[in-house]
């Protein structure tokens, strides 16, 4: 469903101080996934390393389309 | 009301309320004093008008709620970069697992006889690739073990000193039980790369390798 209703230049900043807390969160969970995931296959442990890259491709999904929403809130504004 | 209103001339909904209708020049007049002047593209943190700021801010202008903004958005986008990275390792870890899969286990090798070895002392090999440093240590007169010499906080080389029992790495201090492997001490929490041996007439043979988490 395209934007159309532009935001104000406060309620633009409030949706980047909100999408902002999402995505760092994902980015803390896909960084303790990461080495975790290291740690095991330096080990030998191969039982966690295609869940692991599926989550961190999942995290990387939510945060593209969070991205996705604040590019197109800003075509909305031009 | 909304139908005979002209067009021209909007409705404020602070003084054109149904109780004030027709009254007009009853509004106070700060209601239509400017808050803001339209040039100012300033706007402080603290919200005061540019002429109470200091002058420093005054002589360098800067649209600081678009500032924060564009701040904001610019590391939101370093931050799904950085996501991206992420995923990239995440795969890469994968791809190493599966080539690793692919090498398939080690050949044998002999690398000393016991000979050679006397108790207490220790040699250094190179098992299974030709990169990969191991140290082969003969604590006592039946007993010979391996492990690879990379320190797994690390990976810097790690010295044998049977006389305390332990493989010591020197960078921060870490410690591992020769039997076994395990950190004792110090940075390491994961076990070194054991060596399987096989011991046939005399000679020691490495067989394979024995990753561990714990």
């Amino acid at each position: 469903m395209p934007l159309t209703r532009p935001y104000s230049r406060d309620q633009r900043a409030t949706i980047v101080f909100g999408m902002l807390a999402f995505v760092l969160m994902l980015v803390f969970l896909q960084l303790w996934l990461l080495t975790a995931t290291m740690n095991a296959y330096l080990g030998g442990d191969e039982s966690v390393i295609w869940p692991a890259a599926a989550a961190s491709l999942v995290c990387l999904a939510l945060n593209a389309g969070l991205w996705r929403y604040l590019v197109r809130m800003e075509l909305a504004r031009s | 009301m909304s139908a005979e209103h002209d067009p021209r001339h909007p409705i404020d909904a602070r003084v054109d309320t149904p109780q004030r209708e027709g009254l007009t020049g009853t509004a106070p007049t700060s209601l239509y004093r400017p808050i803001v002047d339209a040039e100012e593209i300033t706007r402080a943190p603290d919200g005061r008008p540019l002429v109470e700021q200091p002058k420093w801010r005054r002589d360098f202008p800067i649209d600081t709620p678009q500032d924060l903004y564009v701040a904001r958005r610019d590391f939101m986008k370093f931050m799904v970069m950085t996501s991206l990275a992420f995923t990239v390792g995440q795969f890469w870890i994968a791809g190493q697992n599966w080539l690793r899969r692919r090498r398939g286990a080690p050949e044998l090798k002999k690398i000393a006889s016991l000979a050679e070895l006397p108790v207490g002392a220790a040699i250094t090999f190179l098992y299974p690739e030709p990169g990969d440093r191991c140290i082969l240590v003969r604590p006592a007169a039946d007993v010979v073990v391996a492990f690879s010499q990379q320190c797994t906080h690390l990976s810097c080389a790690v010295i044998p000193q049977p006389e305390q029992n332990r493989l010591f790495c020197p960078c921060h201090e870490g410690a591992f039980d020769l039997q076994s492997g395990r950190p004792i001490a110090g940075p390491p929490n994961r076990p070194l790369t054991r060596v399987l041996l096989d011991v046939r007439g005399g000679d020691v043979y490495a067989s394979g390798i024995e990753l561990r988490t714990v």
